[in-house]
């Protein structure tokens, strides 16, 4: 790497080797101001996306509109379809005879609101991606095995190759690498 | 890591050695992840043809008997009146009872905090997607004309009709669909980051590649596993009321008829507990051979088997309380219909099945109250066996007993099953165990990712982490 070139790299990559390293490092990092980051890790570590400053998932929004959705329009079809398009007698009973409306209204409220749960959180995630920079790193896919990851980003406002990098030299990585687009 | 292993909390639990443990001591997040992907990505064991060779044999014989289905019609079964409902109807609520377990480990014991579900989880949610695809044919072939099975959603047509959505065989459409997207979605969300494992793991360029496409690109940040959790609990969250509710609804095929026998209050609770007995006895008597035949004895511990046997005692104790209450409401209604086709379920032609039924589901699960049994592999595997023809024959006597001899005498008749009738049936589970083998080849059958986290090393060392301003 030449030091300071400008950021025709995706930024700098270190690996930690335990959780709570790559904890510390996320919060050093935060409260060093940086912003475009990203940690990795094989599994969900608790606290991390805390660490990052990321609160909250929009995600549940999401889902109850889903929901909502599920729920009115399950109930607005079958009131439409039993009382308006086609009214049917059934041994008297009243053509809108809502507790029986219930189960499809239920079905449909789970139905819609599991579909943007998942639709959503492949929104959020920007998934499916085929391409990223990250997969350039060689050890990066220890990601899904035994490695903790910190990816600072060139598009940080405060990114500059040598200072980022002296950094990360300082929070007890075992390694930094540059990431290439 | 100055983390302790849990062995000292578990030996205080229970006396019972290395059986109390979720997960055998010693496995880090890299060994774990080593031991399942090489169940996927080793060479193809000699033994697998074997096995799926059988079981697509057996599925030829489903896709004959589908064919004489379709060429000559629903004649070819053994259904008739009185018996309108036979096999295809029992194989049905079989089924679907069955493909409630996977919803019910994922779901419910995930908001439970039970972590001994992590090492269940994956593969009893591919018995219940397979389990409910098995199910869902029998009510489209059992329709008689079943290329006009879309005729049961609601969508305009040049008919101008709708379906009727008073009637709880349309409320069996959504409820069977809807679980079925449901638990694919539940299942296919938990596979992101193993298949993204597996792309990482896989040597050959054209198997990395295909993993790689089914990972959408997940690449284990923390941005994802952020949402990824949200989404993770919401569809539990989501799957949890869905998974009381499907059986409820298939119950209400039943119940909201005037049929003696079915015409019971006591029909939705005791068709879900049934269904979650019948669930965990096909887990147990799937996870017994696989963790035999991948040695996965550390992640699928005897910890798991015995909380299984606990969950088949609880749920038969309710079942039974269920038939006996069957014979109780029948004495106490008064009513001479009801209380026939109970004096007719044990006395009657089908006697035998009854009695069957009672030992099957009832007796010979009592063994689990013994240590010594749920502790023995080999005993609760052959329980497990039982528990499943048992409720196999508790929809049998269900279906056939309430309608062969209802009101008048003069209607009576008898049931008998077809060879086709047996074929379907035999067959089905050919295509269950088809798909089954071919999801232990392709997928990891234990969840990689989740049994990271219960592995000490994820536990956080809040003194180590927060040392940082």
């Amino acid at each position: 790497m030449k030091p300071g070139s400008r950021p025709p790299i995706y930024g700098l990559m270190a690996q930690f080797d335990s959780p709570e390293r790559l904890i510390a490092g996320a919060s050093a990092a935060h409260a060093a101001g940086y912003r475009r980051m990203d940690a990795y890790a094989p599994y969900p570590v608790e606290g991390l996306a805390d660490a990052l400053g990321r609160h909250h998932s929009r995600l549940p929004w999401i889902v109850l509109g889903g929901g909502l959705a599920g729920l009115i329009g399950g109930y607005a079809l079958q009131y439409w379809t039993t009382v308006i398009a086609y009214p049917l007698n059934v041994g008297g009973r009243p053509l809108h005879s809502w507790p029986l409306f219930i189960p499809v209204t239920f079905e449909l409220t789970v139905l819609l609101a599991a579909g943007s749960a998942v639709l959503g959180m492949l929104a959020l995630n920007g998934l499916p991606m085929p391409y990223h920079p990250v997969f350039n790193l060689r050890s990066f896919e220890r990601a899904s095995r035994d490695g903790y990851f910190l990816c600072i980003e060139s598009t940080d406002p405060r990114f500059s190759h040598l200072e980022t990098m002296r950094f990360l030299c300082t929070l007890q990585a075992i390694e930094v690498s540059v990431v290439d687009h | 890591m100055s983390q302790a292993t849990p062995e000292p909390k578990s030996s205080a639990q229970a006396p019972g050695g290395p059986g109390d443990l979720v997960i055998a001591p010693g496995y880090t997040p890299a060994s774990v992840t080593d031991k399942i992907a090489a169940v996927v990505l080793q060479k193809t064991p000699l033994s697998f043809y074997v096995a799926f060779g059988a079981a697509f044999a057996l599925f030829m014989v489903f896709l004959y008997a589908v064919g004489m289905l379709f060429v000559r019609g629903i004649g070819i079964w053994g259904v008739n009146n009185p018996v309108g409902w036979g096999f295809a109807i029992i194989n049905f609520v079989w089924w679907i009872g069955i493909g409630h377990a996977g919803t019910l480990i994922s779901a419910i014991l995930l908001l439970l905090r039970q972590t001994w579900r992590t090492s269940i989880n994956r593969f009893a949610e591919a018995m219940t997607l397979f389990a409910v695809a098995c199910a869902g044919l029998y009510p489209i072939l059992h329709l008689g004309r079943p290329w006009l099975f879309y005729w049961l959603f609601p969508y305009p047509n040049t008919m101008q009709l709708w379906p009727q959505f008073r009637s709880p065989l349309i409320w069996d459409v959504f409820a069977i669909s809807t679980y079925a997207t449901v638990s694919l979605l539940f299942w296919a969300v938990g596979l992101i980051p193993d298949l993204a494992t597996l792309r990482d793991r896989a040597q050959h360029p054209v198997v990395k590649r295909i993993y790689g496409m089914l990972a959408m690109g997940w690449r284990n940040s923390a941005t994802h596993w952020h949402h990824y959790e949200t989404a993770y609990l919401l569809l539990a969250a989501l799957a949890t009321p869905l998974v009381v509710s499907v059986h409820t609804v298939v119950s209400f095929d039943f119940a909201a008829g005037i049929i003696p026998g079915w015409h019971a209050t006591i029909f939705p609770p005791y068709f879900v507990a049934g269904a979650i007995y019948s669930g965990f006895a096909m887990v147990m008597t799937l996870s017994i051979p696989l963790r035999a035949a991948f040695k996965l004895q550390d992640f699928i511990t005897l910890k798991h088997l015995n909380n299984m046997a606990k969950i088949m005692l609880a749920t038969g104790l309710i079942v039974f309380y269920g038939y006996l209450m069957e014979i109780f409401f029948a004495w106490y209604s008064g009513n001479p219909y009801e209380q026939f086709v109970i004096l007719n379920r044990i006395t009657g032609p089908y006697r035998w099945l009854w009695y069957l039924l009672i030992l099957c589901n009832g007796l010979l699960p009592q063994l689990l109250w013994f240590r010594g049994v749920r502790h023995s592999v080999p005993a609760l595997f052959l329980i497990a066996l039982v528990v499943n023809v048992g409720m196999w024959l508790e929809r049998f006597v269900i279906v056939v007993t309430s309608l062969h001899r209802d009101f008048l005498p003069s209607s009576w008749g008898m049931y008998m099953p077809t060879v086709w009738d047996w074929a379907t049936f035999v067959g089905s589970i050919g295509l269950f165990l088809s798909l089954l083998f071919l999801f232990i080849r392709v997928l990891p059958v234990i969840s990689i990712f989740e049994m990271r986290t219960i592995l000490p090393e994820a536990k956080i060392d809040s003194a180590e982490s927060g040392g940082t301003p």
